[in-house]
């Protein structure tokens, strides 16, 4: 009886699993963003200087808000030329689950304070 | 005679022996504190934030052992913003400045000792694996070639230094890797830095085959211009 009851549970701890290891938007950005776009999101980063094409500057409403949450993802997940940007912004999908990206492209709206335009 | 005989087969067996002893007891005493010696890598942010140090338990599998003598003996800062760029970065007047008041400076061993842990590294090869699936043919590249692969084509600048006043400041200084580094790492790692740290914020960019030989090549050609680390 005992068994039984575990492997009803099985697909519970299963389901689980993927939530191991997912970190937070905010605690990723600090850890992979920062280096580019700076510690306030302002475009700023250490790195920026030899840079032929600057990092966008997250706080910045209107150009944020001309991005749609699906570009955002893309972007992030494929890099700066998926959406014909610069190469200098790489592709985090070997580093980010597609969830963690869902929460860093909700993370990028509250930095800029700004919605997708309609 | 036999005696003699003895004594010379002794010193040829024991002395090797008494090196890598001797090197590993200084790994373990002075350098573990800060280094990884043992493995794994950060699997966590929380871990990796936690990191002083490069990981050492691959050192056998990364580094060249004649680069690690030398570097040992007269340490010089290979990456500008230290291990981890976070902890080593404030606002600045026009952008995020690197904090150097918060930089340590790596202690420098006696040439003996610095042989002897250099040898005591090089046994350290778990990712013998990684590197055996590597095979970088003999080769050069115009450095001007190189630098295009290196900037344009794949932006690598944007996080490391390849001369050194020319690049960004959060990964490790790359004019002098090929005197630090084994080809084959070099092109494992440029493969998948996650296979090698799976927290890094170094990302995958799925380079292809012929750019990481570029790069190797590259790096390999920065290298006869013999930079010193700053």
């Amino acid at each position: 009886m005992p068994n039984k009851i575990w492997v009803a549970l099985l697909p519970l701890a299963l389901a689980s699993l993927p939530a191991l290891g997912k970190e937070s938007a905010a605690d990723n950005y600090k850890t992979y963003c920062v280096q580019c776009h700076g510690i306030d999101g302002n475009g700023k980063g250490i790195n920026i200087r030899d840079m032929s094409v600057q990092p966008r500057d997250h706080t910045d409403g209107k150009a944020m808000s001309a991005r749609s949450d699906d570009t955002l993802f893309k972007v992030i997940k494929e890099g700066g030329p998926s959406i014909d940007k610069s190469v200098l912004m790489p592709p985090w999908g070997d580093t980010f689950s597609d969830e963690e990206i869902k929460d860093m492209v909700q993370h990028l709206r509250t930095l800029c304070k700004c919605k997708p335009a309609a | 005679m036999r005696m003699t005989a003895w004594f010379l087969a002794a010193g040829v067996l024991c002395s090797p022996l008494a090196i890598a002893k001797d090197g590993a007891a200084i790994l373990h005493d002075s350098c573990a504190s800060c280094h990884n010696l043992t493995g794994p890598a950060p699997q966590t942010l929380k871990e990796l934030w936690a990191r002083k140090a490069p990981d050492l338990f691959y050192a056998g599998n990364k580094y060249r052992q004649e680069w690690l003598v030398g570097w040992l003996q007269k340490p010089q800062r290979i990456r500008p913003a230290g291990q981890f760029y976070g902890d080593h970065i404030k606002r600045g007047e026009k952008q995020d400045e690197v904090d150097t008041a918060t930089l340590k400076d790596h202690a420098a061993l006696s040439g003996d000792d610095a042989t002897a842990v250099a040898a005591a590294l090089m046994q350290l090869k778990p990712k013998s694996d990684l590197i055996a699936k590597e095979n970088i043919p003999p080769g050069k590249i115009p450095e001007y070639m190189g630098e295009m692969v290196f900037d344009k084509f794949l932006g690598c600048m944007a996080c490391h230094r390849y001369e050194p006043d020319e690049g960004g400041l959060s990964g490790p200084e790359l004019y002098t890797a090929a005197q630090r580094l084994q080809r084959e790492y070099i092109a494992s790692y440029i493969r998948s830095p996650q296979a090698w740290d799976p927290k890094v914020w170094m990302p995958n960019k799925h380079v292809s085959d012929a750019n990481i030989q570029k790069l190797v090549y590259f790096f390999e050609a920065l290298g006869g211009e013999q930079h010193d680390a700053k």
